[in-house]
C-alpha cells in the first residue's frame, strides 16, 4: 500500500527489502554503519546521508564500514560483484570519483565486454551530487555526463521517492554496474511509495506533465524546478510537456522524439555544466532525428561553465531556476523566422 | 425559502480520496432540457478526468461553477428546475451554492476511509467501506483491476448503502500470491471480506472475472446473497479477446500497455496517461507478473483462444435462488455482449455504445442497474 515517505526513507526501504530477499546483497562505504572507533554507537549515522540507518543491526555482517579510501572500497565492491555478491557501495560525494575512476570506467565497465559476456558485474555505486548546500566547488558537482559517456555503465537519476525505491531495486537486480545518483536537495522530499517491492525499468523516461506547446527535457532535481516553471507558464496559457529522463544510460530516445514531434519546440534543463553534457546530448539527438519537427532553435538551460561557487549569493545564481526556464520557454514560443 | 422543485447538480465524488473537482468544460448551457444520463460537464480531478451525467431530468436553469475553478465535492455546480420556479428563488439558491464553492473544502470534510484487511487462507485481502446505513453491497473488480475501478460508483452509492470494494488476491494492495489461480480461491476472498464485515446478507456486483467470482461466491451460500449484478461477466460463452488478455499480462512498458488498455473502452481517449501509469506501477510490484500469468491460465482454455471458465454451470447450480442482473456494453471488445443471452433468467441491461468498462464509461447507468437489482431483491 502506498504511503508518503521521504526520498531517503524510500532508498533505505529498497536496501532493506533487497537485503531481506537476497543474501548476496551487501552495503559498504564510509560511515555506513557508524564509523571506525565508535564502539557502542554503531549505526548511529547510517552514512552521512542517513540512508543506511538501521541496516547494521538488521543484517549483521552485511553493512561494512570502510576506510576513507574510495579506490580501495569501490574496487573491493567491484571485485565482490564479479565473485557473486551484489554490493551497494556508497561513494559519499560523486566529486570523489577521481580517486576510484579507473576501477569504475576501465574495470567494471569493461568486464562483460572483454570476457566475451561470461562475466557479470552486478555492483551499484550510490553517490550524492548537485549544488545548493553551500558545500563549495569540490562537493557540489553533477558529473553524471562523465559516466554517461562510458559504454558499459548504467547511469540513473531518480527524481522522486517512488522512482528512488523502484530504481534502486532495479539497480541491485541488474547484472551490470549501475551509477546511482542522488541529489542532496531531494533526500527530504516526500511522495507516495508502495510498501511492496517493485522495480522501475531503466531506459523509460517519464512524462511528468503533458502539454502541447513546448517540450522540456530534464532530469534529477531539475524535474521539480521545471515543473514549477511549467505551472507558472500554464497560468499564462503556455502548456509545457515535461519529460524526466530518469536514466541517461540507457537513454529513452523515443519518448523525447515523440514529445518534440508533438510540440515542435525543445528546452533542455540540466544542472550540469553546459559542455559535453546531457543538455548537448539531447539537443544533438533532437537536431538530428526530429529536425523537421522543430519550429524554433533549441534552448538549453544549464549551470555556467564554472566551478560551483561557495558564495551563497553566487551559488543561488549558478543553479538554474524556474525563472530562467520560463524565459527559455518564452524564447522558443516567441521565435519567428 | 427556496423552492423544493429546484434540483441541484453537485460535484460528484469520484474515488474516496477526492475532495475537489474542476469543471474543464460545460456540455450543456442554461435553458437546455436534459434527461437522465445526458452528459452535463467534463470534470477533472487530480486522479482522473470524466464526464458528469445527469442524475435528474429537467431544464438547466442556472450554471454556477465556472470552467477552471475548483469545486468541493457535493458543492452545487448547476441548478435544474421546471419553468414554474421563479428567477428570484433561483437567484437565492445560486447565491447559496456560490458561497459553498467560494468557501472551498470544509475543514470537517471526511477524510478517506481506512483500508481494512481480512486474512483469508493466509493471504491479506484489503477492502474499503463507504456509507453508514443500508444494505451491504460488495463490488468485485476484474482481471488486472483493483478496488479503484469502482471510483465512479462507490462514493455515489454510499448515500443509500454500505458499499464495499476489495482488492482480489494478486491485485491492488492485497497479497500477490494467487495459489492455483482458481476462481474458487478468488471467491474465498469475497466470502472472507463478507465475514470480516460481519455481513449476514449482502448484494454482490462483479465485473468480468469479478463477475464469475461473485457468482461463485453466491453459489457457496445462495441464501446469503440478496442480489447479484454481473457486468460483462467472464464464462458465459467461448469467445474472448485472448490477445487482449495476453497483451495485458505481458506488457512491460507504457508503449506496450497503452494500446492494450485502449481495447477495454469504446472511447480510447478515456485511457489517460494517469490510467496507464497507475497500471504500470501495479504491474511492476513483485509477484504481480506471476499472478497475472497464473490467472491467465484460468481465464483461457488450454488452446489459449477461448474462455477457460464455465460460469453457466455455476449459474445453473444457483438456479433461481439469487436474482441476477446482467449489464453489458454493446461495444465490448473483450467479451461480446451477445453472451448476455447465456445468463439464464437474468434481467439484462445493454448499454449502447459502452465498451468492456461500462462502470467507468457510463457509471450512472450501471449504478441505476445495480440500484434496481437491490430494490428488487427480497
Amino acid at each position: 500500500m502506498a504511503r508518503n515517505i521521504t526520498y531517503r526513507e524510500a532508498l533505505n526501504e529498497a536496501l532493506a527489502q533487497e537485503m531481506e530477499r537476497d543474501e548476496s546483497v551487501i552495503v559498504m562505504g564510509e560511515d555506513n554503519a557508524g564509523g571506525e572507533g565508535a564502539p557502542g554507537d554503531q549505526d548511529a549515522w547510517g552514512g552521512v546521508l542517513g540512508v543506511t540507518k538501521g541496516l547494521y543491526h538488521k543484517f549483521p555482517g552485511r553493512v561494512l564500514d570502510t576506510p576513507i579510501s574510495e579506490s580501495a572500497f569501490i574496487g573491493a565492491a567491484i571485485g565482490a560483484a564479479t565473485a557473486g555478491m551484489r554490493p551497494v557501495a556508497e561513494l559519499m560525494f560523486v566529486d570523489f570519483m577521481g580517486v576510484c575512476f579507473d576501477q569504475i570506467y576501465n574495470q567494471a565497465a569493461k568486464f562483460r565486454y572483454m570476457f566475451g559476456g561470461k562475466a557479470v558485474t552486478p555492483v551499484v555505486i550510490r553517490t550524492m551530487y548537485g549544488a545548493g548546500l553551500r558545500a563549495a566547488a569540490q562537493h557540489s558537482q553533477c558529473l553524471y555526463p562523465l559516466f554517461t559517456h562510458i559504454p558499459g555503465l548504467k547511469v540513473v537519476l531518480p527524481a522522486t521517492p517512488y522512482d528512488a525505491k523502484g530504481m534502486l531495486i532495479q539497480a541491485i537486480r541488474d547484472n551490470d554496474p549501475v551509477m546511482f545518483f542522488e541529489h542532496k536537495a531531494l533526500y527530504d522530499t516526500s511522495g507516495p511509495v508502495p510498501e511492496e517491492s517493485y522495480t522501475v525499468p531503466f531506459g523509460e523516461a517519464d512524462v511528468v506533465r503533458e502539454g502541447g506547446d513546448v517540450t522540456i527535457v530534464t532530469l534529477g532535481r531539475m524535474v521539480h524546478t521545471s515543473l514549477d516553471a511549467a505551472a507558472q507558464l500554464a497560468a499564462g496559457g503556455v502548456q509545457c510537456e515535461v519529460v524526466d529522463l530518469r536514466t541517461t544510460s540507457p537513454l529513452d530516445e523515443d519518448t523525447v522524439l515523440e514529445s518534440v514531434e508533438g510540440t515542435g519546440r525543445l528546452v533542455v534543463v540540466d544542472e550540469a555544466h553546459p559542455r559535453c553534457s546531457i543538455a548537448t546530448d539531447i539537443s544533438a539527438l533532437v537536431a538530428q532525428k526530429a529536425f523537421g519537427a522543430l519550429q524554433a532553435p533549441i534552448e538549453m538551460v544549464t549551470a555556467p561553465h564554472t566551478p560551483v561557487p561557495f558564495s551563497s549569493a553566487l551559488e543561488d545564481r549558478y543553479i538554474p531556476d524556474a525563472q530562467r526556464i520560463v524565459n527559455a520557454v518564452k524564447t522558443v514560443t516567441g521565435w519567428t523566422r | 425559502m427556496t423552492d423544493d422543485r429546484i434540483v441541484p447538480v453537485t460535484m460528484p465524488k469520484w474515488g474516496l480520496s477526492m475532495q475537489l473537482g474542476k469543471i474543464t468544460g460545460w456540455i450543456v448551457t442554461e435553458g437546455d432540457e436534459v434527461s437522465v444520463g445526458d452528459e452535463l460537464a467534463d470534470i477533472e480531478t487530480d486522479k482522473i478526468a470524466g464526464t458528469l451525467e445527469a442524475a435528474d431530468a429537467g431544464t438547466v436553469r442556472r450554471i454556477i461553477a465556472r470552467v477552471g475553478e475548483d469545486v468541493p465535492v457535493s458543492g452545487t455546480i448547476a441548478l435544474i428546475a421546471p419553468a414554474g420556479v421563479s428567477d428570484a428563488d433561483l437567484e437565492t439558491a445560486a447565491e447559496q451554492a456560490r458561497a459553498v464553492i467560494d468557501a472551498g473544502v470544509p475543514d470537517e470534510a471526511e477524510g478517506e476511509p481506512a483500508v481494512e484487511t481480512a486474512e483469508v487462507g493466509g493471504r491479506q485481502v484489503r477492502y474499503v467501506g463507504a456509507g453508514r446505513d443500508g444494505d451491504v453491497v460488495l463490488l468485485v473488480h476484474g482481471y488486472g483491476g483493483d478496488r479503484n475501478s469502482w471510483l465512479f460508483l462507490q462514493a455515489p452509492m454510499a448515500g443509500k448503502h454500505r458499499v464495499y470494494t476489495l482488492d482480489l488476491p494478486g491485485h491492488g494492495t492485497s497479497s500477490k500470491d494467487v495459489g492455483d489461480g482458481s476462481v474458487g480461491l478468488l471467491a474465498d476472498a469475497v466470502i472472507g471480506v463478507l465475514d470480516a464485515i460481519g455481513a449476514d446478507r449482502a448484494h454482490l456486483a462483479g465485473h468480468s472475472l469479478g463477475g464469475v467470482v461473485a457468482l461463485t461466491a453466491a453459489a457457496r451460500d445462495p441464501a446469503r446473497i440478496r442480489s447479484l449484478t454481473l457486468i460483462a461477466p467472464a464464462g458465459f460463452g467461448p469467445e474472448i479477446n485472448a490477445g487482449y488478455l495476453r497483451g495485458f499480462a505481458d506488457a512491460a512498458t507504457r508503449r506496450e500497455l497503452k494500446p492494450v488498455v485502449g481495447q477495454l473502452f469504446a472511447d480510447e481517449s478515456l485511457v489517460t496517461r494517469q490510467v496507464v501509469d497507475d497500471l504500470l506501477a501495479y504491474k511492476r510490484i513483485d509477484g504481480v507478473d506471476e499472478a497475472l500469468h497464473t490467472l491467465l491460465g484460468t481465464l483461457l482454455s488450454p488452446d489459449g483462444q477461448t474462455q477457460g471458465i464455465d460460469a453457466a454451470a455455476v449459474a445453473a447450480a444457483i438456479g433461481g435462488a439469487v436474482p441476477v442482473t446482467v449489464v453489458w456494453g454493446t461495444e465490448d471488445r473483450i467479451i461480446p455482449s451477445a453472451q448476455a443471452e447465456a445468463v439464464a433468467g437474468a434481467a439484462v441491461h445493454l448499454i449502447d455504445g459502452a465498451g468492456h468498462m461500462p462502470h467507468m464509461e457510463r457509471p450512472a447507468e450501471v449504478q441505476a442497474a445495480i440500484e434496481e437489482a437491490i430494490a428488487g431483491a427480497v
